[in-house]
């Protein structure tokens, strides 16, 4: 008899939306509803925000974050967090364009080497992490600037831009998918949706998602129970990585090029979309489904607020409010549970 | 029965500080073999070198005869031997099939992919097996600390483990739910597998082991046979000396001024018409199972929590507490069952922690901190309460558990506070310590302090009591003076578990 003693259960009702105001499921939904209020509050302040160009724009303008924010929730859910995401995503895009632009590779080739360096800054940030034991904030920040510095370093400080006939932009801004004369959903939004759902197998479905979960929640119960916490540690950072290294591929087919100065900042906004997602930054609860949608809410508010003719330094001012009471909200559930 | 493990001149020092020398301990199938020592014993670490988490520095382990090295809690579970420890390693946001299995998920045809409803269905077996009423899908996050236990005990049989070690497994419980536990030790012992059981209650280890090992300074001492052996035997063995008092040592009666009055405490269902007065220079006794609300009255009255109704009378005169502060202020101090985690900053040294919640007294007109006044301070209630440290810059956490809590009480005494409420005070602290305790809560009370006691441990309260409250389900069921408490009439109070509908129509 583990359920509660409570004698009379009448209030069925009060039960139930107090059941539904624990559960973490709640947190999805407030984003989710956050998201609609978001829609719904733009389109009626302006006729353009419905339009199809804006959607597209917003959908393009999510693909790269969201990306980000699917690679970094493992990380967040393990109780760790990765600085380095951002500037990881503008060295892979780098590495790329070196690839194809200058040594001349096929395209396929540098999509590959732009994903395996994202993929190695992240199995060496999981090494310092897991293996030196330095704490995630600050491994993750050595690679930040490492990563960063690497970029100028390797562009020699110039953007390096891609042959315009080679058809990389198509890989972000193309369109396969598309109801004619109505919308046309841009490639890089497709990309980003299977990243996700692949995020979401791997996060739900197998052994490295049960693991992320289970070192977030105690890693030293996980360690005692034999699992090679150092091991799952490095392989959850790499996967970051990877996608951080994807990231720099889609940035880098929709502009075109590789810029180096860009980059820093980014992982702000993904962690954030993590956050606004129900991603617990204590570990041992997200999903993907919430950090897409938390992906979403920062884009469409940016680009609401931007329609609005906000300046561009109170959209900031916005965002960052949206965050706190996200988060804030998320604290009294769990206070109350 | 025959013989399961055999561990033989084990050695063992940490950072050159000798944990066993020479230590010894053999464990035969189907018994439950009963590790005691006070604290610092060296018996955890005897347990943990057997179940790899420490490496030996010297010495043998046989398994079965067989001579076995255990470099890794993987490796001990891979030779069937799990060990149970104190703090429970469970992941709460994970299910219970999901911790038991955790590590070596069952197999699916694709690698790395997880087959949840194998992992269910295999969970259901083994706690089937415990007759455990367990949801396998259930959250381990919300289980009581009893089931949590449940949980780690089926884990560890689900290794087919032949060597169960158990590290004060009833420290948490409550007395049905140990009775509970003792159906499973006994369930476990029919199956043939051998328990190590680790613990300070005297009483249980007489009730369910076989035999007494007893260790001391990091020494092997002595193995008995439980049936022919006495408690007051072990516990001289422990402490190398002749029994300390065993008989109650009640101080002289308090005088009769009322120093502390609650009335009318009410919170939901959890705490239900609670009312009753303290004396000055007395220690009254808080008695009672688990979650009967002992500690919910002690953290209501100092602020800690928010409650329906309260009336508070300090000295005769009406007061309100909102927060701690406000208690503080009033002179009443709360010492948290928890002392790592509410009574204590165990990274600050000694001298921090005894003007933590006096600070403002040390510091100038200028907001800066007076030091050497805090030195000062806290070398007078070094020495005044006899707690053992190299000096007053020593870290907290370098402290035992009998001394951190003379350090919280230091702190509450340096803040000038007159009522004292004690949330079990010897909670995890060995047995040589606890009568330090003791004479020092006499040595208070003597002084003039009041004290509340708020313990589980009946001997305890029977022990130190001028006068004894027994809860039940948030209600006061019973009060009785030190003349006429015995186990079983505290007992019969804290059972005593009246209908809500009964209580309602006798208080209109």
């Amino acid at each position: 008899m583990q359920t509660s003693t409570m004698p009379q259960q009448n209030n069925t009702l009060t039960a139930v939306a107090g059941r539904l105001w624990k559960s973490e499921a709640l947190q999805r939904i407030l984003a989710f509803a956050a998201l609609v209020i978001l829609i719904i509050v733009f389109s009626l302040s302006s006729e353009n925000f419905l339009g199809p160009r804006n959607i597209e724009g917003i959908l393009i303008a999510t693909a790269v974050n969201g990306i980000l924010a699917v690679g970094v929730t493992f990380v967040i859910i393990t109780g760790g967090i990765d600085l380095s995401i951002g500037t990881v995503m503008t060295l892979s895009a780098v590495i790329t364009a070196k690839v194809v632009s200058e040594a001349g590779a096929p395209l396929p080739i540098g999509i590959l080497a732009g994903i395996l360096t994202g993929a190695l800054a992240g199995l060496i940030n999981g090494v310092v992490i897991a293996r030196m034991r330095v704490p995630p904030f600050v491994a993750t920040l050595g690679m930040l600037y490492i990563a960063k510095g690497l970029s100028l370093v390797l562009s020699e400080l110039a953007p390096i831009y891609f042959d315009r006939g080679s058809g990389f932009t198509d890989l972000a801004t193309g369109v396969i998918l598309q109801i004619p004369g109505v919308i046309e959903i841009p490639n890089g939004v497709l990309i980003m949706f299977g990243a996700a759902l692949i995020g979401s197998f791997i996060l739900f479905r197998t052994q490295l998602g049960r693991y992320t979960f289970a070192l977030g929640s105690n890693e030293e119960a996980a360690r005692i129970s034999g699992v090679n916490t150092a091991r799952w540690k490095m392989i959850v950072y790499t996967v970051a990585g990877v996608f951080s290294g994807l990231a720099g591929v889609m940035i880098a087919a929709r502009l075109n090029s590789a810029q180096p100065s860009l980059g820093q900042g980014y992982e702000l906004d993904a962690i954030a979309a993590v956050v606004i997602g129900g991603t617990s930054l204590s570990g041992g609860e997200g999903s993907i489904f919430g950090t897409v949608i938390g992906a979403f809410v920062i884009s469409v508010l940016t680009n609401g607020l931007r329609i609005l003719s906000v300046p561009q330094e109170w959209q900031s001012v916005v965002t960052g409010a949206i965050i706190i009471v996200a988060v804030f909200l998320d604290m009294i559930r769990r206070r109350r549970s | 029965m025959e013989l399961l493990v055999e561990m033989r001149g084990i050695n063992k020092a940490f950072a050159g500080v000798t944990a066993c020398e020479g230590c010894q301990f053999e464990l035969h199938t189907g018994e439950v073999h009963a590790l005691v020592g006070e604290n610092g014993a060296g018996k955890s670490t005897l347990m943990k070198i057997l179940a790899g988490v420490y490496r030996k520095d010297a010495g043998q382990i046989f398994l079965r005869g067989r001579e076995v090295e255990i470099p890794s809690p993987h490796a001990a579970q891979m030779l069937g031997i799990t060990m149970i420890h104190q703090e429970l390693n469970l992941m709460p946001h994970l299910t219970v099939a999901q911790n038991i299995f955790i590590g070596r998920e069952p197999r699916h045809p694709i690698p790395f992919l997880l087959d949840d409803a194998k992992i269910n269905q295999q969970a259901q077996v083994i706690l089937d097996s415990l007759h455990l009423d367990l949801n396998p899908r259930q959250r381990v996050g919300g289980l009581t600390v009893a089931r949590q236990q449940m949980v780690e005990i089926a884990k560890a049989l689900s290794y087919n483990s032949q060597v169960l070690i158990m590290d004060e497994p009833t420290a948490a419980l409550t007395e049905a739910e140990i009775e509970e536990l003792f159906h499973t030790i006994n369930r476990l012992r029919e199956k043939g597998i051998g328990i190590v059981y680790i613990s300070h209650r005297m009483e249980e280890i007489k009730q369910i082991t076989n035999r007494v090992t007893v260790m001391r300074d990091g020494h092997y001492i002595e193995t008995l046979l439980t049936p022919e052996t006495t408690i007051d035997r072990v516990i001289s063995l422990m402490v190398g000396r002749t029994i300390y008092e065993s008989k109650p040592e009640l101080p002289e009666t308090p005088s009769e001024d009322i120093v502390l009055e609650v009335n009318n405490l009410n919170r939901g269902r959890e705490l239900r018409g609670v009312s009753f007065k303290l004396k000055r220079g007395e220690i009254l006794g808080f008695a009672g199972l688990m979650g009967a609300g002992r500690t919910e009255v002690a953290r209501a009255i100092v602020g800690a929590d928010h409650c329906d109704s309260i009336e508070l009378k300090v000295n005769g005169k009406s007061v309100t507490i909102h927060h701690p502060q406000d208690a503080v202020q009033r002179g009443i101090g709360y010492l948290s069952e928890d002392r790592k985690r509410y009574g204590l900053v165990v990274g600050m040294d000694v001298a921090n922690n005894v003007s933590m919640a006096s600070l403002r007294e040390f510091v100038n007109s200028l907001g800066i901190i007076d030091d050497g006044k805090i030195r000062q301070t806290a070398k007078q209630q070094v020495d005044a309460l006899a707690i053992k440290t190299p000096s007053v810059r020593q870290r907290v956490r370098n402290l035992s558990g009998g001394n951190q809590q003379k350090v919280v009480i230091a702190k509450w005494l340096t803040a000038d506070t007159d009522i004292l409420i004690f949330d079990e005070p010897t909670r995890g602290i060995d047995v040589g310590a606890k009568s330090e305790i003791y004479k020092l809560l006499n040595e208070l009370a003597r002084h003039g302090k009041s004290i509340i006691m708020i313990s589980s441990e009946l001997p305890e309260i029977l022990r130190m009591s001028h006068r004894i409250i027994v809860m039940c389900e948030g209600r006061i069921t019973g009060e009785l003076t030190s003349a006429e408490a015995t186990q079983e009439k505290i007992m019969r109070f804290a059972t005593q578990r009246t209908g809500v509908v009964e209580t309602a129509s006798a208080a209109q």
